[in-house]
């Protein structure tokens, strides 16, 4: 009896935290449907004023598809430049080992534990000065490249990569010198396509990790044709008169992506996030 | 003989095409995250707007002292750290140990329903709660429909339900992100230890305490620890939610600092300041935690 009740309990909490996790994001696709008026009186019935909150959408001065054309850019170039960059060093810390580099490693790692806000202020006064120093323009603040560049300075993928390379035959890279191939070559022919579960983790959670970046790019890209999608979001839901029939169709949209790819890719979103913890 | 493969140098040539691969990374992370650091706490001496920095020497921080705003800000960041870390943590413990169980049935609709809060964006899920706990939104329609609250609450006007509405944020878009930890460390551990305590008769709250507490140690103290971080960096949900009013109840260190540079005066060096009062806080909780967490082993 007593263990009825408590199996009972479990499956209602469960049920509860459940029914929690999942309410807003069904509300917000709920509100997306609905006029204004009605978001705010919280109906949570299906209305028909999709169509009609995409068009103002779209109709609206905020450059809606522009931002979200920006968001993809700037998030296919991080992830591709990201992955490049990233495990390039992480391979090279395992498979290159030396004592000098085990401590630059260890140097790498400190930089995890600096926080953003402590780098704001010098990084807001570094990329206002690029505009004037002839090719560093294309780096400089309102560029896609200003957010671009610093997404990729991050030790947690360099981490991410070195402990999933300790799972990568050694024996490949011997045979590989053998048959005459470069160390470049050996990383771009055999360790790239060897490790291609690992590589979809990352891409899933860099890419993730760029699309929903708001702090740095709200100070780096001042002008309104620049925007990334949280920025016109966020500049959406803080104006005095908020449509938030419109604004719910804009948070739809701006989750499509990262829905995708969690439904498609959990697995490697799953590792992407626990990945650097074990090992 | 692969003790003397090791041992074997490596080619000169070798040496120099490692660090090529090393190299950008290395560059990327000294010019954007080690220099700017070393910057800010340059800056924290000096005083004024613009590129005419003077020094300052310590009066910025000693400003720290007396400015109410900085001392609002760290009070509403501990009080989320405090409050929110434990309670969100627990939650991912409790879940994550009631989803391990062999028996239970759905566990992956379950699983997938808590853990998609993660999808969301911070900026959006803020937007979102900010319609929904809005004075004449749906979560105080709701609760006055069941009879819980005979009026509308303030989740946005009110100074008190203002943070607890950020910490119900928070909270809800995190925890599943920290039941996946748990979930994936509760998979390492071996069946038998927990059905070895079924034998002994161990009641469920005693096996949690004594096998998955102490096995997922160290997944515990990595979580508590970019918890902590992540909360000493909040910005994105006051920001959005409550833009972190009603004057400044809200408000955290983060987003001060953000103010100043944007909104106030443009004081570098006074921003810098309180930029240094977060990595001292990130560096001695981190410390602390380790500590604490190395004694309980």
């Amino acid at each position: 009896m007593l263990k009825k009740t408590a199996r009972f309990l479990k499956y209602l909490f469960l049920t509860i935290v459940s029914l929690i996790s999942v309410f807003p994001l069904v509300w917000m696709i709920i509100a997306a449907t609905n006029k204004s008026a009605d978001v705010t009186k919280g109906t949570i019935l299906p209305g028909g004023y999709f169509l009609e909150n995409f068009r103002s959408l779209m109709n609206s001065d905020l450059q809606y598809l522009t931002a979200f054309k920006n968001s993809m850019v700037i998030g296919l170039v991080t992830t591709v430049l990201a992955m490049i960059v990233s495990s390039a060093a992480g391979y090279a810390f395992v498979v290159y080992k030396s004592k000098n580099r085990e401590r630059v490693f260890n140097i790498i790692l400190i930089s995890m534990m600096v926080p953003f806000a402590a780098l704001m202020v010098p990084l807001f006064r570094l990329f206002s000065k690029f505009r004037n120093l002839g090719p560093l323009k294309l780096i400089a603040l309102n560029t896609p490249m200003a957010v671009i560049i610093i997404a990729i300075a991050t030790a947690f993928l360099i981490f991410f990569f070195r402990q999933n390379t300790r799972t990568f035959p050694k024996e490949l890279i011997e045979a590989a010198r053998i048959d005459g191939l470069g160390e470049f070559q050996i990383f771009g022919r055999i360790f790239i396509p060897t490790m291609k579960s690992t590589y979809a983790a990352a891409i899933v959670t860099t890419f993730m990790t760029s699309w929903n970046n708001y702090l740095w790019p709200l100070i780096a890209l001042q002008s309104p044709e620049k925007r990334t999608l949280p920025l016109v979001i966020s500049a959406m839901g803080s104006s005095y008169t908020p449509d938030y029939g419109m604004i719910m169709v804009a948070v739809v949209l701006a989750t499509v992506p990262t829905a995708l790819l969690f439904f498609f890719m959990q697995k490697q979103f799953v590792a992407g996030m626990t990945g650097s913890v074990k090992g | 003989m692969s003790g003397n493969v090791r041992k074997k140098a490596m080619s000169p040539k070798l040496n120099r095409r490692a660090w090529v691969f090393i190299l950008p990374s290395l560059f990327l992370i000294t010019v954007f995250v080690f220099y700017p650091m070393i910057q800010a706490f340059v800056t924290s001496f000096q005083t004024g707007a613009g590129n005419k920095l003077g020094w300052a020497g310590i009066s910025n921080y000693r400003r720290l002292l007396t400015d109410a705003t900085f001392k609002m800000a760290l009070k509403n960041t501990m009080l989320y750290l405090v409050i929110q870390v434990p309670v969100m943590i627990l939650l991912a413990l409790v879940i994550s140990s009631m989803l391990n169980d062999k028996k239970l049935k759905c566990k992956g609709l379950f699983r997938t329903a808590i853990f998609l809060p993660c999808v969301t964006s911070l900026v959006a899920y803020s937007i979102v709660f900010k319609s929904m706990f809005a004075t004449d939104g749906f979560i105080n329609a709701f609760l006055m429909k069941i009879h819980v609250i005979a009026e509308p609450i303030g989740w946005i006007t009110d100074p008190f339900w203002a943070k607890v509405l950020i910490i119900l944020a928070i909270t809800w878009r995190w925890t599943g992100y920290n039941m996946i930890f748990y979930l994936s460390g509760l998979q390492s551990i071996d069946d038998s230890i927990y059905e070895a305590a079924d034998i002994d008769g161990a009641s469920a709250v005693r096996k949690f305490k004594s096998i998955t507490l102490p096995m997922l140690k160290p997944i515990i103290l990595f979580t508590t620890i970019s918890s902590t971080i992540g909360t000493l960096q909040l910005f994105d949900e006051p920001m959005n939610i409550t833009a972190g009013g009603p004057a400044n109840a809200t408000v955290t260190i983060s987003q001060y600092i953000y103010n100043i540079l944007f909104k106030y005066s443009s004081d570098f060096g006074y921003a810098a300041a309180v930029s240094y009062v977060i990595v001292v806080l990130i560096v001695a909780l981190s410390l602390i935690q380790l500590k604490v967490g190395d004694k309980d082993a």
